[in-house]
C-alpha cells in the first residue's frame, strides 16, 4: 500500500529542528537535513546557503531507492547508511524507517563521527516520526477542505 | 504522497511523466522550465545518459502560487522510458500524486504507447496504487508531425477512464500547460476530499 501522506505540525516541526541542530553541532557538520523516501525535505538545519536542498533532496532518494534496489538483488534487505566521501564536502545519508538522515559534512568533522553522532540521534527521530504518523490519525482541519474551483485555477493564471 | 508542513505552510505534490522512449517526456519538463519565471521554479535535474537519454528521472520543483496561505510546490519528475529501465521507473512511483502518460502520436510508436501503459499500470500495481483511482492526464504528443495516428483511433487504444486528453506539440510548448494543469488540478482536488 502507498504510505499516508505527511501532514507535520509546528510543534512537531520545531521538535524535530532542535533535534537535528543538536546533531550538526555534535556532529561539527556543515548542513543536516531529513528526508523522506519519497524525497520530500522535511527539514533542514545549518549553513544551507546556496545548496540547493530540495534538489539534493530528491537525488537523495533516488540514490537510497537505487541502493535498495540493488541490496534486494543480492539478497540484502537494505543498506542502511549510504557515504560519499569527495575531496572537500562529504554526504552520509542514514535510512531510518521511511525517513533519510543526511549530513553534509566537511574536513571540520570526520566520517566516523557523523556516524556515530547520527546512530545516537536515529531513535529519537523515529519516535517523533511514529507521532506525526499518530498525528494524522486524529483529526486535523485541511486547510484544503474548502478549497475551490476559483482557488485552483488561480494559481494558472 | 502529499507532504503538508503546516509550520512552513507548503505542500508539496509529485507528478511523474510517464510513456515510451523518446515520447517527449523530458521535452515537456524543459519546456516548463524555460517558460516559468526563475524565482518559481528550482533546478531542472536531469540525470542522463550521454546521448542525452534519460537514464534514472529528471527533476524540477515547480512553485505555482498560495492556496489558502499555504505554498503549493510540484514536484515533477520523468521516468526513463526505454524498455529495459524499469526497476528505475518503477522506484520513480513511489509516493506518486498524479501521473501524465505521454503517448507518441506516431503510428510506428503505437506498440510502444500500449506497452508502456501497460507497464504503467502494471508498476502502479507494484507500489499498490491503481490508475483508475490516481489523478491522471492522457497527454498525445507530436501532432505535428506527418504521419500521427488519428485522435479518435489513439483514444480508443489509450484512453482508460475519462481523464482529460491533451493535444500536444511539446517541443514548441503547445499543450504542455495544459497538461499540468490538468493533473493539478486533479491532484489539489482530491486533497479537498481528505
Amino acid at each position: 500500500m502507498p504510505d499516508t501522506p505527511i501532514l507535520l505540525r509546528e510543534e512537531r516541526f520545531n521538535q524535530i529542528k532542535t533535534v537535528l541542530a543538536r546533531l550538526r553541532l555534535d556532529s561539527n557538520a556543515r548542513v543536516v537535513f531529513l528526508v523522506d523516501k519519497d524525497g520530500q525535505q522535511i527539514a533542514a538545519q545549518g549553513d544551507v546557503g546556496n545548496l540547493d536542498t530540495t534538489s539534493l533532496a530528491s537525488l537523495v532518494a533516488g540514490n537510497v531507492a537505487a541502493t535498495d534496489g540493488m541490496a534486494k538483488l543480492i539478497g540484502e534487505r537494505e543498506f542502511p547508511t549510504l557515504s560519499h566521501e569527495g575531496e572537500r564536502e562529504s554526504i552520509h545519508i542514514s535510512v531510518i524507517g521511511r525517513l533519510l538522515l543526511v549530513i553534509v559534512f566537511d574536513d571540520k568533522s570526520s566520517l566516523g563521527l557523523v556516524k556515530l553522532r547520527s546512530k545516537q540521534i536515529a531513535r529519537q527521530l523515529s519516535t517523533i516520526f511514529e507521532e506525526i504518523v499518530r498525528d494524522e490519525c486524529d483529526d486535523i482541519d485541511s486547510p484544503f477542505a474548502g478549497i475551490t474551483e476559483e482557488d485552483i485555477d488561480s494559481l494558472f493564471n | 504522497m502529499t507532504f503538508i508542513n503546516y509550520a512552513s505552510r507548503e505542500i508539496n505534490c509529485k507528478i511523474v511523466y510517464y510513456g515510451p522512449g523518446l515520447c517527449g517526456k523530458t521535452t515537456n519538463l524543459q519546456h516548463i522550465f524555460d517558460a516559468t519565471a526563475p524565482q518559481a521554479r528550482g533546478k531542472l535535474i536531469s540525470l542522463a545518459t550521454e546521448t542525452d537519454r534519460t537514464l534514472f528521472f529528471d527533476f524540477m520543483p515547480l512553485e505555482l502560487g498560495t492556496v489558502r496561505g499555504f505554498k503549493t510546490r510540484f514536484h515533477l519528475y520523468t521516468v526513463p522510458g526505454q524498455v529495459f529501465y524499469d526497476a528505475s521507473r518503477k522506484l520513480i512511483l513511489k509516493g506518486v500524486d498524479g501521473v501524465v502518460f505521454v503517448a507518441d502520436s506516431q503510428e510506428e510508436r503505437m506498440d510502444a504507447n500500449i506497452e508502456s501503459l501497460y507497464n504503467l499500470e502494471e508498476n502502479l500495481q507494484s507500489q499498490g496504487y491503481d490508475l483508475m483511482k490516481l489523478p491522471y492526464v492522457l497527454q498525445l504528443n507530436k501532432r505535428d508531425l506527418p504521419n500521427v495516428i488519428p485522435v479518435a483511433e489513439l483514444k480508443e487504444e489509450l484512453y482508460r477512464k475519462g481523464e482529460p486528453v491533451v493535444e500536444a506539440i511539446a517541443s514548441n510548448g503547445t499543450g504542455v500547460f495544459d497538461t499540468l494543469k490538468a493533473v493539478a488540478k486533479q491532484v489539489l482536488t482530491e486533497l479537498r476530499k481528505g
